[in-house]
């Protein structure tokens, strides 16, 4: 299992209403999965959770096998380096450095840069040409395509993407989502999608929909928590 | 509208207080450097001339008798009436429980308005010591109870002299017990129609001899003007930054107004209205704090100057206009200025616009490029100043050229040198961390360039001070060899003292000199006698070979630097005088020329000057004095100790120092500030910047560890860039302003470590600047962070 | 008269608070104790009465002149010497109680110029001796075996003069013969002139010197408190008609209640007639800016009992004394009823 998910508990304030309640579910490795929810469900914060952004309230995370409930700052910071990779809905890439630097930025923090691998990965998003170009230079579907290159340029376990096509037009958005599943699949990483659309997850292998601070599986069949 | 406008600009400082306080603060403290120094350079300035007052004569000349005896009573009236306008002063010692205090004696009627000083309110205005009910006796507090039992009224007064007392002259005589005597007669400034020549018992003297040293005080006194104009400059810089943020923090809150229909003009109208508002408030405080800072510094200024004038002078700060209103000018002219810029970016701003980094530091490039033409612009004028422009005008109009024109210089500079270093290091990291510095830049040049002034500020009045110390006391050296200096009333008491100083086996070197004019200029010419004490001491810049026995032979003259200087003379030109010129000495005492000649010439030439005045070689300098001091009845300042009066100098440089330092740590400490203010201005436009790198795997306290790092590098090669100024300041300050103000070129010394010193502070400055903003960014909230990347935000 | 003179001594009582509060040396209004008042009566005896009576508070030698040079161009001529009093005695030495004051000036039509001493009594700077007479102060000195024939001498850093005085008749006493009531209460100094002194000599002014000759009045007036409190400024003028006739009159402004005004008729001959209060007035009719204030400087003054009313009209309206007390006083035309010249003091503006 590349993620285990067990009584996933998160509020933010002491004592306030929780978030997230009890959440439960595993993946498989380069599966990929789709979470759905209206807003304010708290499928961002789940993901936030995955990737140890912030600090759970209750209940465990294991990412590649390793528990992370209890992660420093530093051992969190580590575990986003070396095990997933991130993709945002906007301001994923760094202003003060070029396309081909931000690509390799990740996997350079990782110390696992593969200069022929980012080479490919540049030329998949179709934007060889744009290499010495800064981001703000790109288009929002442009800049979302850096974004994905530079998460797999690592070789990440899992693909952790919160809303990486919600800025954009439905056209462009389709062609970013394929970009990303057939990048992933080559890199053999699973993915975890955060999305509204219910077009987009459904070209997923497995739905979940949250709903106050629970996980269903999405029809037909119910995943119960 | 406008109520609604104004109460939406307002709120925002109600729910960011700290931000107010630092808009606030920065410009207080910018005020506060200014009208700090402005007021030490008011008080110092009115000190000077009420230095000049009765006690010494003011600067007017005096009369006494050839004979050395007390002028009579008669003898006063008998001048008058021949049309003389002289005022006497009656003067004594007054033993008291073993102590002593001078009395001094005048007659209010006549004493000229020049010696009493500019202010008449003070109680040595005649017609108060003259109708004051008995017979009144001023002194300073201190002095009060000397005068108990002795039937008169005293009138404490703290701005008197201690250790001196002025009375009525009717008065003085009583308490001094003398009848029909006077001491000297002072000469007023100007005399009537017809007056007959003086009668040839009778000697006038010129005023105090103290003029050599208060001239070059004028140095001291123009180091702080240099001073005051510096913290200008980065008091302007820092008005810049703190006007800069109060607009870029409501960017959005302009918008918002313009979108609902006020229109620009009113906008523009009300912030101006506000900032004015905000000057005033921040004048007035900084105003108040720089009333601390020269009331803190005052002391010393006031001791610096006692010890080179001799005369107390109060310590107590006085609420001049001059200063105080020059502070509420400064604040407001510095945010007018400042304001002038951000009201013209606010008028550009477009309606909908949205947040574009790096769109901002590109723009920034051009701007960085077209300063430094500006800048190259600006040294090329300075060339042309330099090269071409006279006077002290053309000094300062240098000055103000060589540093706008470094401070323009900076952004490109240092821009460079971060593109180098990013290529130097190829870790991801260090990449990002460069390629970030350089995108900051843009924000923090105006900061940056205030840390530029004020450390090449610090440099340059540091080596200035330091280099006039030592070039001080090398002269103190050529000018004091001697061990002791007499100074004799009358020929007569010339002769007795000589004859008696030789009879207890000392040199006797006479000093003696002539009035003359030479181009025009006033000028004085010397005997020496042939000595070894001014073969050893006296430095020469330029000379003919056997220069001593040739002038002692009486082939010729040496001049000093100035009148070399000014009439453009080297050894081996002629004199107006018609002596050749055979050496030239470095002179640091006054601003007249001067020329030397052997005493044998100057004897065969001017045979009716005689030496009143005396440099005696001792072995024993104090049983030399104690013997004179027992045998004659000297006056105060008739013998004077060269090894007290240089020690005595080199306190007062010490005090000087003092003063520098509290300056230098001040003008870091605004620096500084503007550093902060560009931090915190930067901290929020950062966030979006950020949080991709800390998504990838850095933590908070690392990026805010990067981020310090960040400042102190910015800090160190602005401070690297800072020292080649500072000396660039200090070579004008000494070899042109210096020259243009006093005819002298002050030698200019190196104190690296001094600079290494000031290197540090400037590093802690920079790092207590950014360590606030670090510690912020080290404790955001993820969730602010993960704001930036949702649309939410 | 010199009334004017009375209250610039006043003046400088009230300038120097202290003195007013403490010692004897008080404002004219005040109080006299221990110094002699003058009484109704007196029999002046010269050459004694020439010289300084130390006894009482304030005395004056007040020469002014009206001078004119070879080309018709007017001057006027001030020599004044102030004797004031912090006791009713001399004393030798730097103690001495007795204080004096000099001032002088000449006026030209575009320039005026002032000087002013000040001495101490006891040392010999400054006196005055009856007999030969001679009043100085410094340098400056009215010298002459009687009051006849004199030397008149002053200077000033810009000026300078050298005058010969010649009397061309008596001595003329103003009021009731020398006693001179100086309010509706009955205070009074003694005050006697010399009108007919003709004056010639040399003026030495920037542009060089200036030979002159024309007329001067010599004031004498000593007393210890003429005025009353509230009687704080006046208006003096002296007027010597074409013909030969002369006339002084003041006016004493009284801040509490009517103004106090007299006059002194002068005879060719001497013979005098003197007017009570009312018989005199005067009003302004142009004022200037003076020293920054405005001044009068153009007269109407009415006697209508010798039918005199005329029209005074300061020949340089800047003949401001910028001197310890600062005043007015400078040369005048008259024309109207009577045409001729004359000099005015004004106090107080």
């Amino acid at each position: 299992m590349v993620l285990k998910i067990a009584n996933l508990a998160k509020r933010y304030a002491e004592g306030g209403e929780a978030v997230l309640k009890d959440v439960s579910f595993d993946m498989a490795a380069g599966e990929t999965l789709a979470l759905e929810g209206e807003s304010g469900s708290g499928k961002s914060t789940l993901l936030h959770l995955v990737a140890g952004l912030d600090r759970v309230s209750g209940g465990r995370i294991e990412v590649d096998g390793a528990d992370i409930t209890g992660y420093s700052d530093a051992q969190s910071a580590q575990m986003r380096r070396r095990v997933v990779g991130l993709i945002f809905q906007q301001f994923n890439l760094i202003p003060s450095l070029t396309v081909e630097s931000n690509i390799a930025f990740h996997a350079r923090l990782a110390d696992r840069h593969d200069a022929a691998w980012a080479a490919h990965l540049a030329q998949v998003i179709g934007l060889d040409a744009h290499l010495q170009k800064y981001p703000e230079a790109l288009s929002g579907g442009q800049q979302q395509r850096v974004a994905i290159a530079r998460a797999l340029a690592a070789r990440p376990r899992l693909l952790l993407a919160d809303e990486p096509t919600g800025n954009l037009d439905e056209t462009t958005a389709d062609a970013v989502l394929k970009l990303m599943l057939e990048t992933a699949a080559e890199a053999s990483t699973a993915l975890l999608m955060v999305t509204h659309s219910p077009r987009q997850a459904a070209r997923m292998q497995r739905r979940l929909t949250l709903s106050h601070g629970r996980v269903h599986a999405a029809s037909p069949a119910r995943h119960v928590s | 509208m406008i109520r609604l406008g104004l109460s939406a600009l307002l709120s925002h400082w109600r729910r960011n207080p700290w931000q107010f306080a630092t808009l606030i603060a920065g410009l207080a403290l910018a005020t506060a450097l200014w009208s700090g120094v402005q007021a030490i350079n008011a008080e110092a300035r009115a000190s000077y001339d009420n230095a000049a007052d009765v006690l010494s004569g003011g600067g007017l000349q005096q009369i006494r008798r050839a004979d050395g005896a007390p002028l009579q009573v008669a003898e006063y009236a008998g001048l008058r009436r021949m049309g003389w306008q002289v005022s006497p002063v009656l003067e004594g010692a007054l033993d008291v429980d073993g102590r002593t205090i001078r009395l001094t004696g005048i007659e209010p009627l006549t004493l000229p308005q020049a010696a009493t000083g500019d202010t008449p309110a003070q109680p040595a205005d005649p017609d108060n010591v003259l109708f004051a009910e008995g017979d009144v006796v001023f002194v300073h507090p201190d002095d009060a109870a000397l005068f108990d039992g002795r039937a008169v009224t005293v009138r404490p007064d703290a701005s008197r002299a201690p250790g001196i007392a002025v009375t009525d002259i009717a008065t003085a005589e009583r308490l001094l017990d003398t009848r029909d005597e006077i001491t000297r007669l002072i000469v007023a400034p100007t005399q009537p129609l017809g007056v007959p020549a003086l009668p040839p018992r009778y000697v006038m003297t010129a005023p105090g001899t103290r003029n050599d040293v208060a001239r070059l005080t004028e140095s001291f006194h123009l180091n702080l003007t240099a001073f005051g104009l510096l913290s200008f400059a980065v008091g302007i810089f820092i008005v810049y930054g703190a006007v800069g943020l109060a607009f870029e923090q409501r960017r959005g809150v302009f918008r918002t107004l313009r979108a609902l229909g006020l229109p620009l003009r009113t906008l523009m109208g009300l912030l101006a209205v506000e900032l004015g508002v905000f000057a005033l408030i921040a004048g007035g405080v900084g105003v108040t704090l720089g009333y601390l800072i020269a009331a803190a510094l005052l002391p010393d200024v006031a001791a610096t100057l006692r010890g080179l004038y001799g005369a107390d002078i109060t310590g107590q700060l006085q609420l001049r206009p001059a200063w105080w209103l020059s502070g509420l000018g400064m604040a407001l002219a510095g945010t007018a200025i400042a304001a002038t810029a951000a009201l013209i970016k606010l008028a550009r701003l477009p309606l909908l616009s949205f947040n574009h980094p790096r769109a901002m530091s590109m723009h920034a490039a051009g701007a960085a490029r077209w300063m430094a033409a500006v800048a190259l612009g600006l040294f090329a004028l300075g060339a042309a100043i330099a090269w071409g422009g006279q006077g002290l005008f053309a000094g300062f109009a240098l000055l103000a050229c060589l540093l706008i024109g470094a401070a323009f210089c900076l952004p490109l500079l240092l821009s460079s040198a971060l593109l180098l270093a990013g290529r130097l290091h190829r870790s991801v990291l260090a990449e990002w961390f460069w390629a970030d510095s350089r995108q900051q830049l843009p924000g923090l040049s105006m900061a940056l360039m205030a840390l530029l002034l004020a450390m090449a500020a610090n440099i340059g009045v540091s080596t200035m001070v330091s280099s006039f110390r030592l070039t001080f006391t090398g002269y103190l050296d050529q000018r004091l060899a001697s061990e002791l200096y007499l100074t004799a009333q009358t020929f007569e008491e010339a002769q007795q003292l000589t004859a008696f100083v030789q009879s207890e086996g000392a040199t006797v070197l006479p000093i003696i000199w002539q009035d003359l004019r030479i181009g025009g200029l006033p000028a004085e010419i010397y005997g020496i006698r042939d000595h070894v004490t001014y073969r050893e001491n006296w430095p020469l810049l330029a000379a003919v070979p056997d220069v001593w026995d040739r002038v002692a032979r009486g082939e010729g003259a040496l001049i000093n630097e100035q009148l070399a200087r000014r009439n453009d003379l080297a050894p081996g030109d002629m004199l107006e005088t018609g002596d050749r010129v055979l050496g030239v000495y470095g002179d640091y005492g006054n601003s007249a020329g001067q020329v030397v000649i052997s005493d044998a010439l100057f004897a065969q030439r001017y045979p009716e000057v005689q030496a009143l005045r005396f440099g005696l070689r001792t072995e024993d300098a104090a049983h030399l004095s104690e013997r004179l001091e027992a045998r004659f009845d000297l006056t105060e300042d008739a013998l004077i100790n060269q090894s007290e009066l240089k020690a005595f100098s080199l306190a007062v440089f010490e005090r000087t120092f003092s003063v520098t330092a509290a300056l230098n740590v001040l003008t870091l400490s605004v620096a500084g500030l503007a550093l902060l203010i560009g931090l915190l201005t930067l901290a929020s436009l950062r966030l979006p910047q950020l949080a991709p790198v800390w998504a990838l795997g850095l933590t908070r306290r690392h990026l805010a560890t990067l981020e310090l790092a960040r400042a102190l590098c910015l800090a160190v090669v602005t401070g690297v860039l800072a020292v080649p100024l500072g000396l660039a300041l200090a070579w004008v300050l000494l070899a042109v302003v210096n020259v243009e103000a006093f005819g002298w070129r002050l030698p200019m010394f190196l104190f690296p470590l001094d600079y290494l010193k000031l290197g540090a502070l400037t590093l802690l400055a920079a790092f207590l600047a950014a360590l606030w903003p670090a510690v912020r960014l080290a404790r955001t909230p993820p969730d602010q962070l993960l704001r930036v990347f949702s649309n939410e935000r | 008269m010199n009334v004017r003179s009375f209250l610039l001594c006043a003046f400088m009582a009230l300038a120097l608070p202290k003195v007013a509060a403490a010692q004897s040396f008080a404002g004219l209004g005040s109080d006299a104790e221990g110094f002699a008042t003058p009484e109704r009566g007196y029999v002046f005896q010269f050459p004694k009465d020439h010289g300084a009576h130390p006894a009482y508070r304030i005395e004056w030698w007040y020469l002014t002149a009206n001078l004119q040079d070879a080309g018709g161009t007017a001057y006027g001529l001030q020599w004044t010497l102030f004797r004031s009093a912090m006791a009713p005695e001399e004393r030798a030495g730097w103690d001495s109680p007795q204080l004096w004051l000099g001032h002088a000036a000449v006026t030209t039509p575009s320039a005026h110029f002032v000087a002013e001493r000040r001495a101490r009594g006891g040392i010999g700077q400054a006196g005055v001796m009856a007999d030969p007479f001679k009043a100085w102060i410094d340098e400056w000195h009215m010298t002459g075996a009687d009051m006849q024939q004199m030397r008149l001498t002053a200077a000033g850093d810009d000026f300078a003069y050298d005058m010969q005085l010649s009397a061309k008749g008596p001595l003329i006493f103003h009021g009731e013969d020398g006693y001179s009531q100086k309010s509706a209460s009955g205070r009074a100094s003694y005050y006697y002139s010399q009108p007919f002194f003709e004056i010639t000599g040399t003026l030495t002014l920037p542009e060089g010197p200036v030979e002159v000759t024309g007329q001067a009045w010599l004031d004498r007036e000593w007393a210890s408190q003429p005025l009353g409190a509230s009687q704080v400024s006046w208006d003096w003028f002296s007027m010597a008609f074409e013909g030969g006739t002369r006339l002084m009159g003041f006016t004493l402004r009284d801040s509490a209640g009517p103004d106090y005004t007299a006059a002194t008729w002068i005879e060719p001959d001497g013979r005098t007639t003197a007017f009570p209060d009312g018989a005199f007035f005067a009003e302004p009719l142009a004022q200037s800016d003076v020293a920054g204030r405005r001044i009068p400087t153009r007269w109407r003054a009415v006697l209508p009992e010798k039918g005199v009313d005329v029209t005074v009209q300061a020949i340089n309206p800047q003949a401001w004394m910028a001197t310890s007390i600062p005043y007015w006083e400078g040369p005048v035309t008259l024309s109207g009823s009577h045409t001729g010249r004359g000099y005015l003091e004004m106090t107080g503006y």
